[in-house]
């Protein structure tokens, strides 16, 4: 069976009057598995949207090749389409039509039925919004309303542009089960996104993109390991004297303040033991490094979404 | 909710196939009946322009002229019933003063045996009417005395039919006019609008990643244009019919292929100035420069034999010249299609040259 996707060498620069020229992709490849959860994390302007659009066969890359399900996403087939859902960035509507309009055109556009349509608006809670105009409702429920309208086509393979960008914490925890509910029915889902947590939570591998380039790709479990970054202990000062911080420390790095010590260890289990023992919990934090470590490890910059 | 088998897939692909073009057809359609400026611009404004110009033309020739006499002017006494309203001046500066501001379209004095009229020339049409009606006037008087005196003498004396049963009525020049000219504005502006639109909202963006091309939904789009065209004209010739007198021929139903014809040409001249502009003033702001030249160069307006000579040379340029030229046939002389074939032949090479210019320079990556 063919990959979901599979991307070789893609590079597009936009050229704009004034703005000159912006190398937005530089030379992508990576390969998504069927079934897979993938996320491409990267700042504003990593060049995120623009791949997507170029995968999805919106743009034209200056030179690479892309594949979807074996297919090449140009020119423009109903037999690929019709098994990809799209949620692109900025929402994108009919105008003056209500939600379920909307989402029933799509639907007809799919071959897909009315009761398939309020399936979907169901499942992304917009039911009770069902009747409202596009244009009036709340920045959060379109980006449930594109979703929704990504999905009612019933696609093997789903691209979400951020998806999550205008929910509320609430909304994205939604989101979140929802995403992963539609990739455990098989479906391969492809998304971008700012936050780290985000990839963290939901990704089978995670993409870091900045500056048009992809500068890795793990899962977040083992970009996490192969950082083999130490954990950060975190307690509050006072409670141990100067010398026993050191003994504690045993040779590995330590900081201190009026507020807080904080030890950087590779044998957690042990420290944290002897801490115990010694009654000093008060104020204790443990921190493992995340993907924001990684993001600094791999870029050589602070993670600034 | 689970994954499809390949079959039902196929299945689902082809009856979205067919029904692709109808679903679009039906969202486009209701969002133009709820867009409020759209019933304004299409039906409302050129109804309202026929009632402004209907009322502007069309008054003058039919009113009693208003003159000004100046001192005692007896050869008025022999006027015909409301042929005039007389009002009096104490002097010819007063009168003329009058005249200047429009407050009467003649000004006369009789001084013994000269009558002296003094025209408008604030407002030259009904001046005209005015002096031609007191020359009238005094030949008709000079008939009276003659005949008096030599009773025996064949006098020749001039009587004015109207021919045709009346003559052409403003109306039965101005709405094929502010039709032609109805269908153009909504047909530049409003696909210049839409372009600009989906440039903004990604509409086309997003209905290119489902199995609809980018064809139907075009087709779509054009279709709801068509039929928007159809319904304009219906009610802009039935309104014309009832509340204007405007006599429609038998021909008139040939109208509906005209107005089609016109559609896809103005629609195409949309494409081009939505593809430039890049904001929705920006594109009104070039659709009337585009249609405001088009109009005043047709003949919708003003007669164009009464136009200076450059302006009908540009004429042949305006599709809107033949649009109205063709509807003025048909609907209005009552000739039959094959009488405007050259103009259907314009406008159709018209609209299938812009068309193609706007597919070849219209950048599609910027939707
Ligand atoms: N249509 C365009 N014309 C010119 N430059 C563009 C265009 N679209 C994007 N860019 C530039 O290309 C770069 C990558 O943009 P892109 O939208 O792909 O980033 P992104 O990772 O999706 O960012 P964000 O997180 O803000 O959505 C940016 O520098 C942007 O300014
Ligand atoms: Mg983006």
């Amino acid at each position: 069976m063919d990959a979901a996707i599979e991307v070789a060498d893609l590079r597009k620069t936009y050229r704009g009057r004034g703005t000159g020229e912006v190398r937005a992709v530089d030379g992508v490849s990576f390969r998504v598995e069927r079934g897979e959860f993938f996320g491409i994390l990267g700042p504003n302007g990593a060049g995120k949207t623009t791949t997507l659009e170029i995968v999805e066969g919106l743009r034209k890359p200056d030179s690479g090749t892309v594949r979807l399900l074996g297919l090449s996403p140009w020119p423009h087939s109903p037999e690929l389409t019709g098994r990809l859902g799209v949620q692109l960035q900025a929402s994108a509507f009919f105008e003056f039509l209500t939600a379920r309009e909307q989402i029933e055109t799509f639907a007809q556009l799919y071959g897909a039925s009315k009761a398939r349509a309020a399936e979907m608006l169901e499942l992304v809670g917009l039911t009770e919004h069902a009747n409202v105009r596009c244009e009036k409702l709340s920045g959060g429920q379109q980006q449930r309303l594109s979703i929704a309208c990504a999905l009612v086509g019933d696609p093997e393979l789903v691209f979400l542009d951020e998806p999550t960008a205008a929910l509320d914490p609430q909304a994205r925890r939604n989101l979140w089960d929802l995403m992963r509910s539609i990739n455990a029915e098989g479906r391969t889902v492809v998304l971008t996104t700012h936050y780290m947590e985000e990839a963290e939570a939901l990704c089978d591998r995670v993409a870091i993109m900045d500056a048009g380039k992809i500068r890795a790709v793990d899962s977040p479990a083992g970009f996490v390991r192969s950082l083999d970054a130490p954990t950060k202990v975190t307690v509050a000062a006072g409670q141990l004297s100067g010398e026993r911080v050191q003994a504690l420390a045993a040779g590995e790095p330590w900081t201190a303040d009026e507020a807080a010590v904080v030890f950087e260890t590779r044998d957690p289990r042990k420290l944290l033991t002897e801490l115990a023992s010694d009654g000093a919990l008060d104020g204790l934090a443990v921190r493992t490094a995340n993907l924001e470590d990684v993001f600094l490890h791999v870029t050589g910059r602070e993670w600034r979404a | 909710m689970s994954l499809d088998t390949a079959e039902a897939r196929t299945e689902r692909a082809e009856r979205a196939g067919g029904r692709a073009y109808l679903s679009l057809f039906k969202a486009l359609g209701r969002g133009w009946i709820r867009d409020r400026s759209q019933i304004f611009f299409t039906i409302l404004l050129p109804l309202m322009f026929m009632v402004l110009l209907a009322s502007v033309f069309g008054s003058g020739d039919t009113a009693a002229s208003r003159i000004v006499a100046v001192g005692d002017v007896a050869v008025l006494e022999g006027a015909d019933e409301g042929e005039f309203t007389v009002t009096e001046a104490a002097d010819l500066d007063a009168a003329l003063a009058m005249l200047r501001e429009g407050d009467a379209d003649a000004a006369v004095v009789q001084d013994g045996s000269t009558v002296r009229i003094y025209p408008s020339g604030t407002s030259s049409t009904s001046g005209a009417i005015a002096e031609g009606r007191l020359s009238a006037l005094v030949d008709d008087v000079n008939v009276e005395v003659l005949s008096a005196a030599a009773p025996g003498e064949p006098v020749l004396a001039t009587e004015v039919e109207e021919a045709d049963g009346g003559a052409l009525q403003p109306i039965q020049y101005l709405a094929p006019g502010i039709l032609a000219w109805g269908v153009a504005i909504s047909g530049v502006f409003g696909a210049a609008g839409t372009i600009v639109d989906w440039k903004r909202d990604k509409l086309l963006r997003r209905l290119r990643l489902t199995p609809a091309s980018v064809r139907t939904f075009l087709g779509a789009k054009v279709s709801v244009n068509l039929v928007v065209a159809l319904g304009q004209t219906a009610v802009f010739l039935t309104v014309a019919a009832l509340g204007f007198g405007l006599r429609l021929s038998a021909w008139t139903w040939f109208a509906a292929p005209l107005v089609l014809l016109g559609t896809l040409a103005f629609l195409a001249i949309g494409v081009v100035i939505g593809g430039i502009a890049q904001t929705s003033p920006a594109a009104a702001g070039l659709s009337n420069l585009v249609t405001m030249p088009m109009a005043f160069v047709s003949g919708a307006f003003y007669p164009l034999a009464l136009s200076p000579q450059w302006v009908q040379w540009i004429s042949y340029a305006s599709p809107m010249r033949y649009l109205n030229e063709a509807l003025q046939s048909v609907v209005v002389y009552g000739e039959p299609p094959s009488a405007v074939l050259p103009q259907i032949g314009f406008l159709a090479a018209f609209a299938a040259v812009v068309a193609f210019v706007s597919w070849k320079t219209f950048k599609f990556d910027e939707l």
